[in-house]
């Protein structure tokens, strides 16, 4: 099990390493998601809509769709000159495959959260003070399962014709109840509420979370033996 | 493990047998809806449109189910059939979410006042929907049959896990669809030949499901032979 996690950390610090590097990715992404934090701030009507009404649904779509560009990297790195091919005859189980590219998303998408919170703050005007370790919370709650999901299915949308489209098409579904519990416990939360008001919330989230690491874990190693 | 091009035209004309039956008990349900149920007395007329939606509703779940079930029986047994029947259940699936996306919206336009609602079991099928239009995208994107059969399992499977996961997150968001009517703790609370006519509706459906989806099999079977023939 540690030998496990050893090569799966050392993988993801190899694809962040990679990254790190070339950063096209990571600073496309990161201005994607500034962009649509900008475009959504205009695709309301500021007389009947404020700024703080539409936030919690704006940073959860600004964070999901910037966390979707970024699923595809993982793979298609390893497309390129048929690396893959390397990883798979490499003593490495797949589990660790697995986890390897699962944490390496998740540092992704973790630096486009990071860079995204501030923006949202800034431009959307909204005062996050004593919310801050519930918005944390929620957001670590909702990344960890989405991401594994998101893992899993650009594995196999990189080697398929259509692969950007086909990711979105697969993975959209199995955004909904993530955002629609973010979104329910943002909002409660920027109004000032307690986070001890929005437990069966969490605790949804965190099921999903559970659930989809233990199914992803166990069917990513069927995408790749042939 | 692919069977002759005689054994799939065999199995397409059960499937059309099974289909020729299913269809005339539909015409029963048409008559028992129309000259056996009395007219609901707060709905009236629309309430017939019950007896299209729920079994609709019930075939759609359950082809979804059985493709989800032979995704996880592919990957155990590795048998391509599992992966045809698959295909050819979800693809049923569809037609039948299609019948109850249409039928619901006409009758939720006269009775709610509204086409459509963010309600926990509308947008639940709207979902699975979504996801098994997914699916055959997926499908149609891959040209290795194995990989083909390995990717739309692992989909099958995660999409059965899903469903759960999205009517509780709905569901805690608001609801608003007639709550169910024949499978609660209580006894179904519903007119006797309602009901009555409400079953055979569901036996009927199922029995168009497994019509069709042998029908749609068969032809599966018939491709890859003759696919496989043309191949060695």
């Amino acid at each position: 099990m540690t030998e496990t996690l050893r090569l799966a950390l050392e993988l993801a610090a190899k694809d962040l390493r990679v990254e790190l590097r070339s950063r096209t990715a990571l600073v496309s992404a990161v201005v994607f998601a500034a962009l649509v934090l900008v475009i959504f701030n205009f695709a309301r009507d500021p007389a009947s809509v404020s700024a703080r009404t539409l936030a919690p649904s704006v940073l959860w779509v600004t964070f999901t769709f910037a966390a979707m560009l970024t699923f595809n990297r993982a793979f298609a790195l390893e497309k390129e000159n048929q690396a893959i091919d390397g990883l798979l005859l490499s003593p490495m189980p797949r589990g660790a495959l697995f986890l390897g590219k699962y944490f390496a998303n998740l540092g992704f998408v973790a630096t486009v959260q990071a860079v995204t919170l501030p923006l949202f703050v800034l431009f959307f005007n909204v005062g996050l003070g004593r919310a801050l370790p519930g918005i944390l919370l929620v957001i670590v709650l909702a990344t960890a399962g989405f991401v594994a999901v998101g893992t899993v299915f650009s594995a196999m949308a990189v080697r398929t014709r259509f692969a950007d489209l086909m990711l979105p098409i697969l993975l959209l579904p199995f955004l909904v109840p993530p955002i629609i519990g973010a979104v329910q416990v943002t909002t409660r939360l920027l109004a000032g509420r307690p986070l001890s008001e929005q437990i069966s919330w969490l605790r949804f989230l965190g099921v999903y979370d559970i659930v989809f690491l233990t199914l992803c874990a166990m069917l990513f190693p069927a995408i790749f033996d042939e | 493990m692919i069977p002759t091009p005689e054994v799939a035209a065999g199995t397409i004309r059960r499937g059309l047998a099974i289909t020729v039956v299913a269809l005339l008990g539909v015409l029963a349900v048409y008559l028992l809806a129309q000259g056996y149920t009395p007219i609901e007395a707060r709905q009236g007329l629309a309430q017939k449109i019950f007896y299209v939606h729920a079994p609709s509703a019930w075939a759609c779940l359950l082809a979804f189910s059985l493709t989800g079930v032979t995704g996880g029986l592919y990957l155990w047994l590795r048998d391509p059939r599992l992966d045809l029947f698959g295909e050819s259940s979800a693809e049923v699936g569809l037609i039948f979410g299609v019948i109850v996306l249409t039928t619901g919206p006409i009758w939720g336009k006269p009775i709610w006042g509204t086409w459509w609602t963010w309600d926990a079991r509308l947008t639940l099928t709207l979902f699975l929907f979504f996801l098994f239009v997914g699916y055959m995208a997926l499908r149609s994107a891959i040209a290795d049959p194995s990989e083909r059969a390995r990717f739309s399992a692992v989909v099958g499977i995660m999409g059965m896990i899903l469903v759960p996961f999205v009517h509780l997150s709905v569901y805690f968001f608001r609801t608003l669809h007639p709550q169910p009517v024949l499978l609660k703790p209580s006894a179904p609370s519903m007119d006797p030949q309602m009901l009555r006519t409400l079953l055979v509706s569901i036996g009927v459906f199922t029995v168009l499901y497994f019509g069709f989806v042998t029908t749609r099999y068969g032809i599966a079977l018939l491709r890859e032979a003759r696919g496989s023939a043309d191949g060695d």
